[in-house]
């Protein structure tokens, strides 16, 4: 086994098209990057955000997994019907790990309820319509909720069903409830990331702006892309209330309908997952004036810059002051945490497939635990987001992507309020870089791997070749990696541990990681007599 | 309160299903293909699909668990799905190399009116089928049936592509296990084994969805049904199919395909089903029952009798697949617990009687049901313990009512991969739950005098 250093990233990239007919190795080498970082942050170009070729075993989901699984799953109390055959709604059910707090034992909570048309070939041949709105007015009769999302599975879009009037009708009949349809049939777009586009769509247009009162507080902040999967959101929520911050609204995780519908109020968005919700940061900035840029609350480095990048936003010194308090205060456990865990995990290397940010994401937390990341790449990511958002002009948009609409956004007459005066910009300049994104790979070394929409074939490559410590995806992954003796880390569910965001996140994740590297249950794998050569000879008694 | 917004009245609806009791066919075609050595399923549709039955069996056995899909996008989807498959089947044996592609559709694949055998004649003509490979297939559209259906359908898919008959009769018996655990695969081929039966077990997953961690990852594991094997099939003295729903099409598949005539039992899940399964492949096989069945018969029933006081009485609620309910709520009939509620989300009409006739005239029973619906009965009337998979514990924990965890899936416990619930043995493990539940719960509740120490 050579060591990492020793492998050139060249041959590597060379053995994972190997195995492939020449086509598929062609487009494969496209999306397979040695990573090279030079002037200003230029990096290679990635081909991505491209269709998964049939046949390969790719980690990728689809559209209606994005937009119900990943965007609008995580919000309590819009109830969400899924118009489709049973697998979808069934699959999609509590599934993401999505913690919710409801205030007390009146206020809504519908996650636990996965809700579905069960559509059947009658629905099939004569259309759904009719019994999605009668699914509808049997929800609202038992759970009576204000509002309802209604989430197209593959056929919706075949047979015609119009969501989007059905929505409309049943919000005549019923005028106190809001009503609104997602067209994120599975087959649309190449991954997930369709559906997130759909969803912040949707949401922008029916959702936010409805309700004008704002949040009592301080520093209102909304958070964009953040899921609350093990409890991330309120690991942030504590930081937030500890400095001072109002959390206004969470795209989307611990979430309610009213915050959602008054997010337009606040001073500020930040961004954490920048694929999955870039746009409604981008729409809520042209209609309301909102800025926004980009936070990683995953790191506690990284935490304490995005929180001092808040600070810095607002310009007030008592503001200034508390956040410095809390990294003063936060930091203390966190070091020694820190500094114990990397004393056995310093040196490791680490492979990151995962997502559309959190394989960035987690090499903040890699690094702090001085462990190297060799290899990274995105599940379903675009250019932008391996290269940085300066290349978003130079993105070909192609057909896939064309299907998504992109929504035409103009100010709000009335609710249109610019949040920064002259002088704050001013004071700010250039380098506060609002609506930025740096991208992934600036962020990592050179000569490392960057592999778009990783398959398991060249999993499998990768792994045989390098034998990374740790090997970081998703629950399909996990017991293949594993099957090699090496352990995987789920970055989705966190393997039902967590929270890994924020200053405590940060603790449990060096502790989580350094038990799985220095854990001796691997050594149980090999059996005593695995080692010792076959007895060829008789026993003499015999 | 986790399901704050279940009210106790029940109210009928007939187009909003709430907490499925089922899901959809591919998954089930999926879990039967893995049943067959080196064979790569393959779902015909959005790669969602795909990604979401991967997903769920590995949350289920904790095991890798590889397919293929035929990645279909907009374009597809209005054009229709033949490039994208006769792309994914050179990929896939260029790539993977498996010996069978199991091809499964979807509602997508369905809906636009993909013809499957249409497509996989131009592969082969084509050349994209390398000699002594296989593709296969099943028709499994989501919005029909559930995933036993799917199941059933892919597990004939298996009798449509492989049995033949060469005339030579053999007196092998084919045994179709059922929408079974690993476990319980294994569970029936040692029985067959025991009873000195020579037995052809398709779909068998055992060793391929319950392997070892040996430091090595392969990605076709020894276990599953051998092609040799699936093809001599045809030629078998008798096959018996366990569990009418999921293993009953197949078996009369073969039959009408190569005259191997076929027994229709219930799952041997439990005493009396067991006891039947044996029976049958006792005298179809032309053997004695040993004396090392009949010990752990009698072992079981010895704990049974043993501890007859703490089952007399107590009631059950049992959720789950059709198939496996039926024998359970027999099985737990038979130990003197009563059922009283028995809710499965697969439609068919003969599933309110099946129950009733092993349990009772008077239990409330539901085809095509959920369990927003179960929870509701529970809610009525109130049970001492309950059976289903892992979302029953929603309700398990509402209601402060004992889980048995007994299904698919099952995302939060592990063992039922390994240990089966088939046969004897399983019902010795079955009775070691139940057994458990009632006591603990006994232990749990005693007021300090009445805490015992032997029980």
């Amino acid at each position: 086994m050579k060591k990492t250093a020793e492998i050139k990233p060249e041959d590597a990239a060379k053995e994972l098209i190997e195995a492939y007919p020449v086509k598929v190795g062609r487009k494969r080498a496209k999306q397979i990057i040695i990573n090279e970082v030079g002037l200003e942050e230029q990096v290679p170009e990635v081909m991505a955000n491209v269709r998964t070729i049939p046949g390969i075993i790719t980690m990728r989901g689809c559209s209606y997994a994005g937009c119900k699984g990943v965007v609008l799953g995580p919000t309590r109390d819009i109830l969400q019907i899924t118009h489709g055959p049973i697998g979808c709604g069934f699959y999609s059910w509590l599934t993401r790990r999505n913690q919710t707090r409801p205030a007390g034992m009146k206020d809504p909570n519908y996650m636990p309820y996965a809700m579905s048309t069960d559509m059947q070939e009658e629905q099939i041949i004569f259309g759904g319509e009719k019994k999605l709105k009668k699914a509808i007015e049997e929800a609202i009769d038992i759970f009576h909720p204000k509002a309802i999302g209604i989430f197209s599975t593959c056929p919706v879009g075949l047979i015609g069903d119009d969501v989007h009037a059905v929505a409309r009708d049943m919000e005549e009949k019923h005028p106190g409830i809001n009503i609104f349809g997602f067209s994120c049939e599975g087959y649309k777009g190449v991954s997930q990331s369709a559906g997130h586009h759909v969803a912040n769509n949707k949401v922008f247009t029916d959702v936010v702006g409805l309700i004008d009162t704002p949040k009592q507080g301080k520093y209102k902040v909304n958070i964009l892309g953040e899921y609350n999967i093990g409890g991330d959101a309120f690991e942030i929520e504590r930081i937030f209330e500890k400095a001072g911050i109002t959390l206004h609204s969470t795209f989307s995780g611990n979430s309610v309908y009213e915050e959602f519908a008054s997010a337009h109020t606040a001073d500020l968005n930040v961004v954490m997952c920048h694929r999955s919700i870039n746009y409604l940061a981008e729409m809520m900035e042209k209609k309301y004036g909102i800025p926004w840029f980009k936070v990683n609350f995953v790191g506690a480095e990284a935490t304490a810059k995005s929180l001092r990048k808040i600070a810095e936003y607002y310009g007030d010194k008592e503001l200034k002051d508390n956040v410095e308090k809390v990294i003063e205060e936060e930091l203390g456990e966190v070091e020694a945490a820190r500094k114990d865990a990397a004393s056995r995990c310093a040196g490791k290397t680490a492979m990151l497939f995962v997502g559309g940010s959190r394989a960035h994401h987690y090499q903040e937390l890699f690094r702090e635990l001085g462990m190297k990341t060799i290899a990274a790449g995105y599940e379903f990511a675009h250019r932008d987001d391996y290269e940085g958002r300066k290349v978003i002009p130079s993105i070909r948009v192609d057909a896939d992507s064309r299907n998504i609409e992109e929504l035409k956004v103009t100010q709000d007459p009335e609710r249109y309020r610019d949040r920064l005066t002259e002088e704050d910009r001013k004071r700010l300049g250039d380098e506060f870089k609002f609506k930025n994104y740096e991208g992934m790979m600036p962020d990592m070394d050179k000569n490392t791997l960057v592999i778009d929409d990783l398959n398991h074939h060249e999993m499998e490559v990768l792994i045989e070749k390098y034998r990374p410590d740790i090997f970081c995806a998703g629950v399909k992954e996990k017991y293949v990696v594993q099957k090699y003796g090496i352990p995987l880390k789920q970055l989705h569910s966190y393997d039902y541990g967590g929270p890994y965001a924020g200053f405590k996140g940060a603790v449990n994740f060096y502790h989580d990681i350094d038990e799985m590297l220095s854990t001796k249950v691997w050594s149980l794998v090999k059996a005593p007599w695995d080692d010792s050569p076959q007895l060829t000879a008789r026993y003499a008694c015999e | 309160m986790l399901l704050r917004h279940t009210p106790k009245e029940i109210k009928e609806r007939s187009a909003l299903t709430i907490n499925p009791a089922k899901t959809c066919q591919p998954i089930g075609a999926m879990y039967a293909a893995l049943g067959v050595h080196k064979c790569l399923p393959h779902s015909h549709g959005s790669q969602g699909c795909c990604a979401y039955h991967r997903s769920a069996l590995t949350r289920h056995y904790k095991e890798p668990v590889m397919a293929g899909t035929s990645s279909f996008t907009e374009g597809a989807s209005v054009f229709g799905g033949q490039a994208n498959l006769l792309e994914a089947i050179n990929n896939i044996f260029t790539i993977y190399n498996p010996d069978v592609i199991a091809v499964h559709t979807t509602c997508l694949s369905e809906t636009i009116g993909d013809d499957l055998n249409q497509i996989i004649s131009k592969a082969k003509e084509e050349g994209k089928v390398p000699a002594g490979k296989y593709v296969i297939k099943a028709n499994t559209p989501s919005y029909v049936g559930s995933h036993v259906t799917g199941f059933a359908n892919m597990v004939k898919g298996i009798v449509d592509a492989f049995p033949v008959n060469t005339g030579k009769r053999t007196n092998t018996i084919n045994i179709i296990p059922g929408y079974v655990e690993p476990s319980d695969m294994a569970e029936i081929k040692r029985i067959a084994a025991e009873l000195g039966v020579k037995a052809i077990v398709f779909p068998d997953t055992s060793n391929v969805l319950n392997g070892p961690q040996t430091g090595k990852y392969e990605m076709y594991p020894s276990g599953g049904a051998k092609i040799a094997d699936l093809i001599k099939a045809g030629d078998s003295a008798a096959t018996i199919a366990l569990g009418p729903i999921a293993s009953g099409p197949a078996a009369k598949a073969l039959d009408a395909k190569c005259k191997v005539p076929c027994e229709i039992l219930n799952l041997p899940i439990g005493i009396r089903a067991t006891d039947e399964f044996v029976d049958r492949l006792r005298i179809l096989g032309g053997v004695c029952v040993p004396e090392s069945i009949a010990t752990e018969r009698g072992q079981v029933i010895d704990v049974i009798t043993d501890n007859q006081q703490y089952f007399a009485g107590k009631t059950a609620a049992l959720i789950g697949d059709p198939d496996q309910l039926v024998s359970l709520a027999g099985f737990l009939t038979d130990i003197g617990i009563k059922v009283r509620h028995v809710v499965t989300g697969t439609a068919g009409k003969k599933f309110e009687k099946r129950v009733k006739d092993v349990a009772g005239g008077d239990v409330n029973v539901k085809e095509a049901g959920d369990y927003f619906y179960f929870h509701q009965l529970i809610k009525n009337e109130k049970v001492d313990i309950m059976f289903g998979n892992t979302y029953s514990k929603y309700i398990s924990r509402d209601e402060d009512i004992p889980l048995i965890r007994f299904g698919f899936p099952i995302y939060d416990r592990t063992g039922h991969q390994y240990i089966p619930s088939a046969g004897y043995r399983g019902a010795m493990r079955l009775v070691e739950k139940i057994l458990n539940a009632i006591l603990d719960r006994q232990d749990r509740d005693a007021a300090e005098e009445k805490f015992e120490l032997v029980m």
